[in-house]
């Protein structure tokens, strides 16, 4: 073991040489590029023995990750944003033939309009694929995931695609001090391939993805693969558990910060969760009992871990990085539809921020948690809010003004 | 390379591998082709499938194949064949699995995918190297679907997407010059109505590594609208009027297998297949007749 100043994007990389891929097929993507240009260079110097090859698109990438892996061989991908929406079709695809690998998404802003900075429209547009998703806060858990993900993926029980997703700039460009396993306790830890069957050899013809007639054997392979990413919860456990006698470190399904006593709580996915970790710091500072939840794993959906934890909590502020246009947060219905009916629910309440990467600041963190406790006060939930500051709203008003006075300055001096 | 070991007719394979009972459509020219050429593939192969009227081959749980198979989507076939192939590779480099074991990887796919949604996959699949032969079973439109027009419909064809009384405004894409423009190691046109000169271009390109490509016309009686015990005819008349060059890529030159010293009026192909009868009835399209004729004859005056 070994520590050293990683971005999120060098832990990836880190993840997966440590994991012994044997394939890499690649695309370059803004803000994921680092992690395919880092594993090329290790194969380059022989410090890794992969065969990497670059597609003409993340569609034909991800279609070469599935079949390579539906060969018989350990594949890593990784991607961002345009790109992994490119590869939609290809996501669902290689998730249906049950082939383990683990994908890397870089979480990036959808166009339109077209950007670069993070939130999770990109990855949650996955989230029926029937991949599984596992979401990252720091750069030391990027590193930590990718090992786990390869467990998950590869389990006997599951036998099915894993995503870990990280966040562009807050993670993917931000250095960290980052422990690097030993590369002999990860290789035992992740363990050799085990194709389990899924080969092509001329000894032992196969069919597979095969066409289905019929909504019945349709159903059957459908169904199948639900089961399969529902035992992805306690596999999950398990694994954590494993990691921590290994490594020391403890990845849990869901993270639980300063829950024990909460009364109101912040629920939140990705790397934003630690500026809600400090404003929980500084919330309980000034006595408040307020506590942080983070899932981390998102499918397969850890529903009873997350009531367990909310169980008897008075008040919830679910802080969306994503916004499912015309109907809202999609945390938050995920969360909704986990607590209802449950005796003694919390009040629930939706925010939306963070998209693009506009920061939240930690006011807006007190704001939040401000609105929530006068919410259970008053046993109502306000409507969902939008983040957006007045300042904001009067430098975009600004820039208007000013390239309105612009234009028409070029069109008189014409 | 005149070393073929298909002199003559009884010199083709004699037992079958393709399974029977397909959904196939009956007099379907591309599972004619398919049932020689993997007469002469073998077994030892893994098919690629794109979408098109062949994904039904495999449907669960049968298949009339006794090698493999896997169906990925219709735009990225050859990328699925960079994947199984560099799996093979890395096992085969590793140990793990020894020569016996190695498979030949071969995309399967329609003119749909193979002109159009697929050709990006394609062309850098080519432009990597990628050892493996591409089979497209070329039916000059959207089949599958009903036959609406794709990228390899020929000028003046009704499909469902072209009903009017000139047909199909556009001209047929080719798919043989720009997979030559990459420069593969192999490339040959086929068709299932002339199995000597298919079974020696498949055992060529079976021979030889890298990119290779089999470009089958695929008669279809049910988007060519036409009677299926036809289809073997029709595929003659193609050759015989010259629509349907027989020709291979090989080391950089073009070379034709077959020339027809006098070839029959196109009109004499085009008049069998209900695709075309706007042209003859109510009244003869003399000028489209003529302007079809037209392309043929200025092909060939460029081969000789």
């Amino acid at each position: 073991m070994k520590r050293a100043l990683l971005t999120g994007n060098g832990s990836a990389a880190w993840g997966a040489r440590l994991a012994q891929i044997d394939y890499l097929p690649a695309f370059p993507i803004t803000p994921q590029t680092e992690i395919i240009e880092t594993l090329g260079k290790w194969i380059d110097t022989g410090e890794m023995n992969c065969r990497m090859v670059t597609l003409e698109s993340e569609h034909s990438m991800l279609t070469a990750a599935g079949t390579a892996a539906a060969t018989g061989v350990r594949v890593f991908a990784a991607t961002s944003s345009q790109g992994f929406l490119y590869a939609m079709e290809m996501l669902y695809t290689v998730a249906g033939w049950r082939v383990p690998f683990v994908l890397v998404n870089v979480s990036r802003g959808l166009s339109a309009p077209i950007t670069l900075e993070p939130d999770h429209n990109d990855i949650l547009a996955a989230r029926d694929s029937g991949f599984l998703q596992i979401h990252c806060s720091t750069c030391q858990e990027v590193l930590d995931s990718v090992l786990m993900a390869y467990r998950l993926a590869e389990h006997a029980n599951v036998r099915l695609p894993v995503i870990v997703n990280l966040d562009g700039f807050y993670l993917s460009f931000t250095r960290e001090p980052v422990e690097i396993p030993h590369a002999g306790l990860a290789k035992e830890f992740v363990g050799p391939y085990a194709p389990q069957g899924m080969t092509f050899r001329a000894g032992s013809p196969v069919s597979q993805a095969v066409a289905v007639l019929g909504g019945s054997p349709y159903s059957y392979f459908r169904y199948e693969t639900h089961l399969a990413a529902q035992n992805g919860v306690s596999a999950f456990s398990e694994i954590a558990l494993e990691f921590e006698q290994a490594f020391g470190r403890r990845q849990d399904a869901v993270e639980a910060y300063c829950m024990e006593d909460a009364e109101l709580a912040f629920v939140m996915i990705g790397s934003f969760a630690t500026k809600a970790k400090d404003a929980v710091d500084r919330l309980r500072k000034a006595g408040w009992a307020i506590g942080l939840l983070r899932p981390r794993l998102l499918r397969p959906f850890p529903m009873e871990l997350i009531r367990k934890a909310l169980a008897g909590k008075l008040g919830v502020a679910v802080v969306d990085q994503n916004l499912s246009v015309g109907k809202g947060g999609v945390l938050f219905t995920e969360l909704a539809s986990a607590l209802y009916g449950m005796e003694g629910a919390p009040l629930l309440l939706s925010f939306i921020g963070g998209l693009g990467g506009r920061d939240i600041s930690p006011e807006e963190f007190f704001e939040m948690a401000a609105v929530t406790r006068k919410a259970v006060e008053e046993g109502k939930a306000p409507p969902p809010r939008l983040l957006y500051t007045e300042e904001e709203l009067r430098e975009v008003r600004k820039l208007q003004a000013i390239a309105h006075v612009e234009r028409r300055e070029l069109e008189a001096g014409r | 390379m005149n070393e073929t070991r298909f002199q003559r007719k009884k010199d083709l394979p004699s037992t079958h591998l393709l399974g029977t009972g397909t959904p196939m459509c009956a007099g379907c020219g591309g599972l004619e082709a398919l049932h020689q050429i993997y007469d002469i593939l073998g077994e030892r192969t893994v098919f690629v499938n794109a979408a098109g009227c062949m994904t039904l081959l495999a449907t669960y749980p049968f298949t009339p194949f006794r090698g493999s198979w896997l169906y990925t989507s219709m735009a990225s076939a050859a990328a699925g064949a960079q994947g199984v192939r560099d799996g093979l590779d890395i096992l085969l480099a590793k140990g793990e699995i020894g020569s016996e074991e190695d498979l030949q990887v071969v995309v399967l796919a329609g003119d749909g995918s193979s002109y159009g949604m697929g050709l990006s996959a394609t062309s850098s699949a080519i432009e990597r190297g990628l050892d493996f032969i591409y089979i497209c079973y070329d039916n000059e439109g959207y089949g599958n679907t009903g036959q609406q027009f794709s990228d390899a419909t020929p000028h003046g064809a009704r499909t469902a997407t072209s009903t009017g009384p000139r047909g199909f405004p556009g001209f047929k894409k080719d798919l043989f010059a720009i997979w030559a423009a990459h420069k593969p190691t192999y490339i040959a046109t086929v068709l299932g109505s002339e199995p000597l000169d298919l079974a020696r271009k498949v055992e060529k390109a079976k021979s030889l590594t890298g990119p290779r490509f089999i470009l089958a016309l695929a008669p279809c009686p049910t988007g060519w609208d036409y009677d299926p015990k036809d289809t073997v005819e029709i595929g003659k008349l193609a050759v015989k009027t010259g629509v349907w060059p027989l020709k291979e890529f090989l080391e950089g030159k073009v070379v034709h297998t077959h020339i027809p010293r006098v070839r029959v009026p196109v009109e004499e192909y085009l008049k069998t297949q209900g695709r075309f009868a706007h042209l003859f009835r109510p009244e003869r399209n003399e000028a489209m007749i003529a302007e079809i004729q037209g392309m043929v004859d200025a092909y060939w005056a460029s081969v000789s």
